[in-house]
Protein backbone atom coordinates (compact mmCIF):
# COMPACT_ATOMS: atom_id res chain seq x y z
CA UNK A 1 0.00 0.00 0.00
CA UNK A 2 2.79 2.78 0.35
CA UNK A 3 3.16 2.97 -3.58
CA UNK A 4 -0.47 3.82 -3.21
CA UNK A 5 0.17 6.36 -0.66
CA UNK A 6 3.48 7.66 -2.08
CA UNK A 7 1.54 7.63 -5.92
CA UNK A 8 -1.31 10.03 -3.99
CA UNK A 9 0.86 12.69 -2.84
CA UNK A 10 2.70 13.37 -5.89
CA UNK A 11 -0.79 13.14 -7.74
CA UNK A 12 -2.47 15.30 -5.12
CA UNK A 13 0.57 17.90 -5.40
CA UNK A 14 0.43 18.27 -8.59
CA UNK A 15 -2.68 18.38 -9.54
CA UNK A 16 -3.36 21.24 -6.76
CA UNK A 17 -0.46 22.67 -8.70
CA UNK A 18 -1.79 22.45 -12.28
CA UNK A 19 -5.40 23.95 -11.17
CA UNK A 20 -3.50 27.06 -9.21
CA UNK A 21 -1.86 27.58 -12.60
CA UNK A 22 -5.33 27.65 -14.36
CA UNK A 23 -6.82 30.28 -11.98
CA UNK A 24 -3.09 32.41 -11.98
CA UNK A 25 -1.71 32.27 -15.52
CA UNK A 26 -2.01 35.17 -17.07
CA UNK A 27 -1.31 33.27 -20.59
CA UNK A 28 -5.34 31.65 -21.14
CA UNK A 29 -3.61 28.95 -23.38
CA UNK A 30 -0.89 27.67 -21.47
CA UNK A 31 -3.56 28.08 -18.40
CA UNK A 32 -5.70 25.24 -20.97
CA UNK A 33 -2.24 23.10 -20.91
CA UNK A 34 -2.48 22.95 -17.28
CA UNK A 35 -6.31 22.44 -17.04
CA UNK A 36 -5.19 19.52 -19.42
CA UNK A 37 -2.63 18.22 -16.74
CA UNK A 38 -5.27 18.97 -13.48
CA UNK A 39 -7.32 16.25 -15.59
CA UNK A 40 -4.55 13.53 -15.80
CA UNK A 41 -3.43 13.20 -12.35
CA UNK A 42 -7.33 13.48 -11.70
CA UNK A 43 -7.38 10.48 -13.68
CA UNK A 44 -4.63 8.68 -11.81
CA UNK A 45 -6.20 9.43 -9.10
CA UNK A 46 -9.05 7.75 -9.93
CA UNK A 47 -6.55 4.65 -10.61
CA UNK A 48 -5.60 4.95 -6.92
CA UNK A 49 -8.95 4.44 -5.55
CA UNK A 50 -9.48 1.28 -8.12
CA UNK A 51 -11.91 3.29 -10.76
CA UNK A 52 -10.17 1.74 -13.65
CA UNK A 53 -12.92 2.56 -15.99
CA UNK A 54 -13.67 5.69 -14.54
CA UNK A 55 -9.93 6.41 -15.25
CA UNK A 56 -9.86 5.17 -18.79
CA UNK A 57 -13.24 7.60 -19.28
CA UNK A 58 -11.91 10.69 -17.49
CA UNK A 59 -8.73 10.61 -20.32
CA UNK A 60 -11.54 10.02 -23.05
CA UNK A 61 -13.94 12.79 -22.16
CA UNK A 62 -11.67 15.04 -20.33
CA UNK A 63 -8.04 15.19 -21.56
CA UNK A 64 -9.40 14.28 -25.25
CA UNK A 65 -12.71 16.23 -25.70
CA UNK A 66 -13.35 18.86 -23.67
CA UNK A 67 -10.05 20.15 -23.45
CA UNK A 68 -10.20 20.10 -27.33
CA UNK A 69 -12.91 22.00 -27.34
CA UNK A 70 -11.58 24.54 -24.86
CA UNK A 71 -8.71 25.21 -26.99
CA UNK A 72 -10.70 25.35 -30.42
CA UNK A 73 -12.86 28.00 -28.41
CA UNK A 74 -9.57 29.92 -27.65
CA UNK A 75 -8.46 29.59 -30.71
CA UNK A 76 -11.64 31.02 -32.07
CA UNK A 77 -11.97 33.89 -29.98
CA UNK A 78 -8.56 35.69 -29.93
CA UNK A 79 -8.54 35.62 -26.58
CA UNK A 80 -4.54 34.76 -26.29
CA UNK A 81 -3.38 38.40 -26.69
CA UNK A 82 -5.62 39.28 -24.02
CA UNK A 83 -4.41 37.27 -21.47
CA UNK A 84 -6.68 36.54 -18.22
CA UNK A 85 -7.19 39.22 -16.18
CA UNK A 86 -9.20 39.86 -12.80
CA UNK A 87 -12.28 41.40 -12.23
CA UNK A 88 -12.45 44.04 -9.24
CA UNK A 89 -13.77 41.64 -6.60
CA UNK A 90 -10.56 39.72 -5.75
CA UNK A 91 -10.39 40.13 -2.10
CA UNK A 92 -13.74 39.57 -1.24
CA UNK A 93 -13.91 36.47 -3.21
CA UNK A 94 -10.51 35.21 -1.73
CA UNK A 95 -11.93 35.39 1.57
CA UNK A 96 -15.18 33.61 0.79
CA UNK A 97 -13.13 30.85 -0.55
CA UNK A 98 -10.99 30.39 2.28
CA UNK A 99 -14.09 30.78 4.54
CA UNK A 100 -15.38 28.07 2.27
CA UNK A 101 -12.78 25.61 2.35
CA UNK A 102 -12.38 25.91 6.45
CA UNK A 103 -15.85 25.20 6.92
CA UNK A 104 -16.07 21.95 4.60
CA UNK A 105 -12.78 20.71 5.96
CA UNK A 106 -14.05 21.19 9.33
CA UNK A 107 -17.38 19.11 8.83
CA UNK A 108 -15.34 16.56 7.18
CA UNK A 109 -12.64 15.74 9.57
CA UNK A 110 -14.91 16.03 12.66
CA UNK A 111 -17.61 13.90 10.69
CA UNK A 112 -16.95 10.14 12.06
CA UNK A 113 -16.89 8.07 8.34
CA UNK A 114 -18.46 4.71 8.45
CA UNK A 115 -15.20 3.06 6.94
CA UNK A 116 -15.94 -0.10 4.58
CA UNK A 117 -12.93 -3.16 5.66
CA UNK A 118 -14.16 -4.97 2.57
CA UNK A 119 -11.69 -4.04 -0.44
CA UNK A 120 -13.47 -2.83 -3.52
CA UNK A 121 -14.33 -5.14 -6.41
CA UNK A 122 -11.59 -5.04 -9.28
CA UNK A 123 -11.92 -4.94 -12.23
CA UNK A 124 -14.76 -2.33 -12.09
CA UNK A 125 -16.07 -2.47 -15.88
CA UNK A 126 -18.33 -5.06 -16.01
CA UNK A 127 -19.40 -4.28 -12.02
CA UNK A 128 -20.56 -0.85 -13.43
CA UNK A 129 -22.44 -2.46 -16.12
CA UNK A 130 -24.34 -4.91 -14.14
CA UNK A 131 -24.87 -2.05 -11.75
CA UNK A 132 -26.50 0.45 -14.71
CA UNK A 133 -28.37 -2.05 -16.55
CA UNK A 134 -29.23 -4.52 -14.37
CA UNK A 135 -32.23 -5.27 -11.70
CA UNK A 136 -33.16 -2.17 -9.75
CA UNK A 137 -30.39 -0.23 -11.80
CA UNK A 138 -30.02 3.38 -13.74
CA UNK A 139 -31.77 2.37 -17.19
CA UNK A 140 -34.08 5.43 -17.21
CA UNK A 141 -31.25 8.16 -16.25
CA UNK A 142 -29.03 6.42 -19.00
CA UNK A 143 -32.00 6.84 -21.40
CA UNK A 144 -32.25 10.72 -20.06
CA UNK A 145 -28.45 11.43 -20.30
CA UNK A 146 -28.90 10.03 -24.49
CA UNK A 147 -31.40 12.69 -24.86
CA UNK A 148 -29.89 15.64 -23.01
CA UNK A 149 -26.69 14.60 -24.83
CA UNK A 150 -28.68 14.97 -28.06
CA UNK A 151 -30.11 17.86 -27.06
CA UNK A 152 -26.70 19.41 -26.20
CA UNK A 153 -25.19 18.31 -29.63
CA UNK A 154 -28.40 20.19 -31.26
CA UNK A 155 -28.30 23.17 -29.02
CA UNK A 156 -24.63 23.73 -29.87
CA UNK A 157 -25.18 23.67 -33.90
CA UNK A 158 -28.05 26.03 -33.76
CA UNK A 159 -25.82 28.57 -31.90
CA UNK A 160 -22.56 28.44 -33.77
CA UNK A 161 -24.78 28.39 -37.32
CA UNK A 162 -24.04 31.44 -39.54
CA UNK A 163 -27.44 32.96 -39.93
CA UNK B 1 -0.28 8.02 8.35
CA UNK B 2 -2.11 6.12 5.74
CA UNK B 3 -4.01 7.63 3.28
CA UNK B 4 -7.23 7.29 4.17
CA UNK B 5 -10.84 8.81 3.18
CA UNK B 6 -10.46 12.43 4.82
CA UNK B 7 -7.16 12.77 2.23
CA UNK B 8 -9.26 12.43 -0.50
CA UNK B 9 -11.85 14.62 0.52
CA UNK B 10 -9.45 17.18 1.28
CA UNK B 11 -7.90 16.87 -1.88
CA UNK B 12 -11.02 17.50 -3.04
CA UNK B 13 -12.39 20.40 -1.49
CA UNK B 14 -9.13 22.01 -2.06
CA UNK B 15 -9.73 21.86 -6.44
CA UNK B 16 -13.31 22.71 -5.92
CA UNK B 17 -12.36 25.69 -3.85
CA UNK B 18 -9.38 26.38 -6.66
CA UNK B 19 -12.14 26.33 -9.28
CA UNK B 20 -14.51 28.56 -6.67
CA UNK B 21 -11.69 31.42 -6.83
CA UNK B 22 -11.34 31.19 -10.63
CA UNK B 23 -15.00 31.02 -11.69
CA UNK B 24 -15.66 34.40 -9.05
CA UNK B 25 -12.94 36.09 -10.19
CA UNK B 26 -12.28 35.96 -13.86
CA UNK B 27 -13.41 37.88 -16.61
CA UNK B 28 -12.36 35.61 -19.49
CA UNK B 29 -16.05 33.68 -19.99
CA UNK B 30 -13.72 30.56 -21.15
CA UNK B 31 -11.40 30.86 -18.27
CA UNK B 32 -14.59 30.72 -15.66
CA UNK B 33 -16.09 27.73 -17.87
CA UNK B 34 -12.50 26.13 -17.20
CA UNK B 35 -13.07 26.87 -13.56
CA UNK B 36 -16.52 25.24 -13.63
CA UNK B 37 -14.85 22.08 -14.94
CA UNK B 38 -12.42 22.03 -12.02
CA UNK B 39 -14.80 22.48 -10.03
CA UNK B 40 -16.92 19.60 -11.43
CA UNK B 41 -14.10 17.15 -11.30
CA UNK B 42 -13.58 18.31 -7.96
CA UNK B 43 -16.62 16.82 -6.98
CA UNK B 44 -15.96 13.41 -8.85
CA UNK B 45 -12.85 12.94 -6.79
CA UNK B 46 -15.61 13.17 -3.55
CA UNK B 47 -17.76 10.39 -4.93
CA UNK B 48 -15.35 8.16 -6.08
CA UNK B 49 -13.62 8.20 -2.76
CA UNK B 50 -16.83 7.80 -0.77
CA UNK B 51 -18.01 4.72 -3.39
CA UNK B 52 -13.80 3.11 -2.33
CA UNK B 53 -14.47 3.74 1.55
CA UNK B 54 -17.95 3.67 2.54
CA UNK B 55 -19.84 1.67 -0.09
CA UNK B 56 -17.18 -0.70 -1.99
CA UNK B 57 -18.94 -3.32 -3.66
CA UNK B 58 -22.09 -1.69 -4.52
CA UNK B 59 -20.22 1.58 -6.87
CA UNK B 60 -22.90 3.83 -6.37
CA UNK B 61 -20.71 6.68 -6.73
CA UNK B 62 -18.66 5.67 -9.72
CA UNK B 63 -22.50 5.57 -11.38
CA UNK B 64 -23.27 9.37 -10.22
CA UNK B 65 -19.30 10.21 -12.12
CA UNK B 66 -20.42 8.35 -15.47
CA UNK B 67 -23.71 10.73 -14.81
CA UNK B 68 -21.54 14.38 -14.34
CA UNK B 69 -19.34 13.25 -17.07
CA UNK B 70 -22.39 13.17 -19.69
CA UNK B 71 -23.52 16.49 -17.87
CA UNK B 72 -19.84 18.54 -18.03
CA UNK B 73 -19.79 17.13 -21.60
CA UNK B 74 -23.44 18.75 -22.36
CA UNK B 75 -22.10 22.09 -20.62
CA UNK B 76 -18.64 22.89 -21.66
CA UNK B 77 -20.32 22.06 -25.79
CA UNK B 78 -23.32 24.74 -24.98
CA UNK B 79 -21.38 26.36 -22.85
CA UNK B 80 -18.44 27.26 -25.50
CA UNK B 81 -20.92 27.76 -28.39
CA UNK B 82 -22.66 30.15 -26.18
CA UNK B 83 -19.16 31.80 -26.19
CA UNK B 84 -18.28 31.61 -29.66
CA UNK B 85 -22.07 33.11 -30.64
CA UNK B 86 -21.64 36.20 -27.89
CA UNK B 87 -18.08 36.72 -29.68
CA UNK B 88 -19.65 36.84 -33.02
CA UNK B 89 -22.03 39.53 -32.05
CA UNK B 90 -20.39 41.63 -29.34
CA UNK B 91 -16.21 41.19 -30.33
CA UNK B 92 -15.75 39.94 -26.55
CA UNK B 93 -15.93 37.76 -24.08
CA UNK B 94 -15.30 39.59 -20.88
CA UNK B 95 -17.92 38.90 -18.92
CA UNK B 96 -17.61 42.46 -17.39
CA UNK B 97 -18.49 43.92 -20.65
CA UNK B 98 -21.36 41.01 -21.36
CA UNK B 99 -23.79 42.64 -19.09
CA UNK B 100 -27.22 43.44 -21.66
CA UNK B 101 -29.30 41.29 -18.90
CA UNK B 102 -27.68 43.26 -15.64
CA UNK B 103 -30.48 45.37 -14.46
Amino acid sequence: MIGLDIAFWILAVVGIVAALAVVLLRDIFRAAISMILCFLTVAGIYVTLSADFLAAVQVLIYVGAISVLVILAIMLTREVQRGSPSNKLRIPAFIVVVLFLGAVSFALLNTPWQVSAELPVEPTTAALATRLFGENGYILPVEIAAVLLLAAILGAIVLVREK
Amino acid sequence: MSVGLEHYLLLSAILFSIGLYGALVKRSAIVILMSIEIMLVAVSIAMVAFSRYIVPLLLTGQVFVIFIMVVAAAEAAVGLAIIIAIYRSRETIDATKIDLMKW
